[in-house]
């Protein structure tokens, strides 16, 4: 235990700061004066002093591991992401496919969640939650492919730093194309509008997490909350050079930016039906991201 | 035969704030079949008023229902003229239509907003709610309240609206003709609501036609009913202004008659401040004859029924109400069959349902009531005590 310890535990854990920025962003778009930064902090410190209640048919250990399955994996994926973006730490081989298996794990926990709580809307949800699941992970990876065939290299490191030097992947055409596929599986990933469909509130409550209650559905919140800032990193990371430039504020300015992308994007579209998700993903996304993949191979 | 999933929607459910039970049955996301079970409120409100004099129970109406808040006293008021063959001044029947079309802008833009907030919008829900505060500020200012304005009473109106506040009313009207104009715009043009709205829930014209389908519910299915053109009453027939009726009964449609009617309704106004004359505003009823009367008013969900039986007394006999939402409510046994469970909680609330105002309860035996108000609190009192005991053990 020393020093670098507590100093990366910080890092990985203090993601969720960006998350009041959506907030307050959306209030703004509906003109309400929105809540104080602190709002989604005090809600969950209010989360963990409740009781936890367990529902009577529920897989116990399964109900309870969920939410920290999810988490874990979130941590260690802005432990990798702070260490190679704020102190140039070199990585390891593959991280980025690391990165990639890690980002499904949320998604899972959500799933695991929902379904060891046997509850019929929670069961919908889960079932929702796969498909879509189905759904944006094709269109994410062949995007992804994107700048690992622009850099050629599958470490972190080696793409930011080619992107320093050569420009970033995002200025090419299909940087561009699969910036957009990225941009629209990510906001699915997170489980934002217009893909919230797992846990559609007016349809069917909150989907996994009905039967959630207390520090239990405040991990679950705080996976969110890690995830709105995480994903926009990852995603800077890979296609807009991570934070490489000389001067930080426009390396901020740049991740703030994504952030609000997802948000203005979750303000101004309904939500869309599984199937019609699904479509969407299959059908249009993928198919940028090929149109993008086969662009890039071709030095595009 | 494989076993349905039943999906309850309801009594407690974040759809709706009122209490109301649709238990959907589904095959995988599919809805197969629906039972639709209401009347968990009780309020007694048929059998107060008969307790109540004349004057007194266009107050009691006016609490039926808090967004359509003169659609019942509007009713009710036609229906006591009615009875009494009174003849209404002329400006008085000018201002009740006013005050009958401002609500009919709010109240759909509260519909729209909700319908919005159901789809996950919630831009819209804010948005339409915040263009809804014109009107209550227009409310405000005429009736001194935003909500319950209590303007109407039998033989005229309470108030009368001013030479001062007609142009702050006109300066409402072109500001929100341009926000509903935006708002039709953004919403007709947005692929991802066509993808959710159109073809979902739909309501043929037959089927409109065969549950007495009524306001834009049935209008959006083709029908064109409105009780403002059929048997026009207060200033609908010295007004120039049209049905707005669409033809495809989805989901769709009943947005964008909603939206038109809005659009329908500044017209209406605008010309009776134009019109409207000047003089009394009250014809003073001095007694009430022995008889029956029927009011009938258009409000924003449909046609609301009002019934009066008088014996000479001071109050009436019977009064029976009829909510718009009785008859719309039912459709969903059609619209809601076959859709997905995603499309099903929008179909539900697309009727604009209002529970509260819809539901009475008596309990009938052989044609003898065999209790009544008093009975059936003391019966909910008893049955809260007991459920109260079970907690705490």
């Amino acid at each position: 235990m020393n020093f670098y310890f507590f100093r990366d535990f910080f890092f990985s854990c203090v993601w969720e700061v960006f998350y009041p920025l959506d907030r307050k962003v959306t209030a703004r778009i509906q003109y309400r004066v929105g809540p104080p930064w602190y709002q989604s902090f005090a809600d969950l410190l209010k989360l963990f002093g409740k009781e936890t209640l367990i529902p009577k048919n529920s897989s116990v250990t399964m109900f309870m591991l969920a939410p920290f399955l999810g988490m874990s994996a979130l941590l260690v994926s802005g432990f990798i992401l702070y260490k190679i973006n704020l102190f140039n730490m070199p990585g390891f081989l593959g991280d980025l496919i690391v990165m990639v298996y890690l980002f499904t794990i949320p998604s899972l926990s959500l799933i695991l969640g929902g379904f060891a709580s046997s509850n019929p809307l929670s069961s919908l949800g889960s079932s929702r939650e796969i498909k879509l699941l189905l759904g944006y992970e094709l269109p994410f990876m062949l995007a992804i492919l994107v700048p690992v065939i622009q850099t050629g290299s599958i470490r972190f490191s080696e793409i930011i730093q080619f992107q320093i030097e050569h420009g970033a992947v995002l200025y090419s055409i299909s940087g561009s194309l699969a910036f957009i596929a990225v941009l629209l599986s990510v906001q699915a990933k997170m489980g934002l509008v217009p893909f919230d469909v797992a846990e559609a509130e007016t349809e069917i409550l909150s989907g996994p997490l009905t039967e959630y209650s207390g520090p239990l559905l405040g991990i679950f919140k705080l996976n969110k909350m890690l995830m709105f800032s995480i994903l926009p990193l990852f995603v800077l990371s890979c296609f807009w050079g991570g934070f490489g430039n000389v001067n930080p504020l426009i390396n901020i300015l740049k991740f703030l930016t994504i952030v609000v992308i997802f948000t203005l994007i979750r303000n101004t579209n309904p939500r869309l039906r599984v199937d019609q998700a699904l479509r969407f993903f299959w059908f249009k996304l993928s198919v940028i991201s090929s149109i993008a993949v086969i662009l890039a191979l071709g030095g595009m | 035969m494989s076993k349905n999933t039943i999906i309850p929607i309801g009594p407690y459910h974040p759809l709706q704030e009122e209490p109301e039970f649709f238990k959907l049955q589904v095959e995988g996301e599919r809805v197969v079949g629906v039972e639709i079970n209401i009347g968990y409120n009780h309020r007694g409100i048929e059998q107060l008023c008969e307790q109540k004099s004349y004057d007194q129970v266009t107050y009691v109406v006016e609490r039926i229902c808090g967004i359509c808040s003169t659609s019942h006293p509007f009713a009710y008021v036609n229906a006591v003229e009615d009875l009494a063959k009174v003849v209404v001044p002329e400006r008085a029947l000018y201002i009740r239509t006013i005050i009958g079309e401002l609500e009919r802008i709010h109240s759909h833009l509260l519909w729209l907003g909700l319908a919005g907030h159901f789809l996950g919008y919630n831009t819209v829900f804010m948005w339409s709610w915040k263009y809804r505060e014109i009107v209550l500020n227009i409310f405000e200012q005429i009736s001194g309240n935003r909500n319950h304005y209590a303007m109407m009473k039998p033989g005229g109106v309470r108030r009368d609206i001013d030479k001062e506040d007609i142009p702050t009313i006109l300066k409402g009207m072109d500001e929100l003709e341009t926000k509903i104009t935006m708002l039709k715009k953004a919403i007709m043009d947005d692929p991802v609501l066509h993808a959710r709205l159109k073809g979902v829930g739909v309501l043929t014209k037959e089927e409109a036609i065969n549950y007495s389908a009524l306001g834009p519910v049935a209008r959006a299915s083709g029908v064109k009913i409105d009780v403002r053109k059929d048997e026009p009453y207060a200033a609908y027939d010295k007004i120039d202004w049209d049905i707005i009726v669409t033809e495809n009964g989805d989901l769709f449609d009943k947005v964008v008659v909603r939206i038109l009617e809005k659009l329908e309704s500044i017209k209406i106004i605008r010309q009776c401040l134009k019109k409207i004359p000047s003089g009394e505003i009250d014809a003073k009823i001095k007694e009430i004859p022995p008889g029956e009367g029927i009011g009938r008013h258009e409000a924003p969900r449909g046609e609301v029924f009002h019934y009066i039986r008088s014996d000479g007394t001071n109050s009436p006999v019977r009064h029976k109400v009829r909510a718009p939402s009785f008859m719309n409510v039912a459709t969903n046994n059609t619209t809601v069959i076959g859709t997905n469970v995603a499309d099903a909680v929008i179909v539900l609330a697309a009727v604009d349902p209002c529970y509260c105002c819809t539901e009475r309860l008596y309990v009938y035996q052989d044609h003898k009531k065999v209790m009544d108000a008093n009975e059936l609190i003391k019966l909910s009192q008893e049955r809260t005590e007991e459920l109260r005991k079970k907690l705490v053990v």
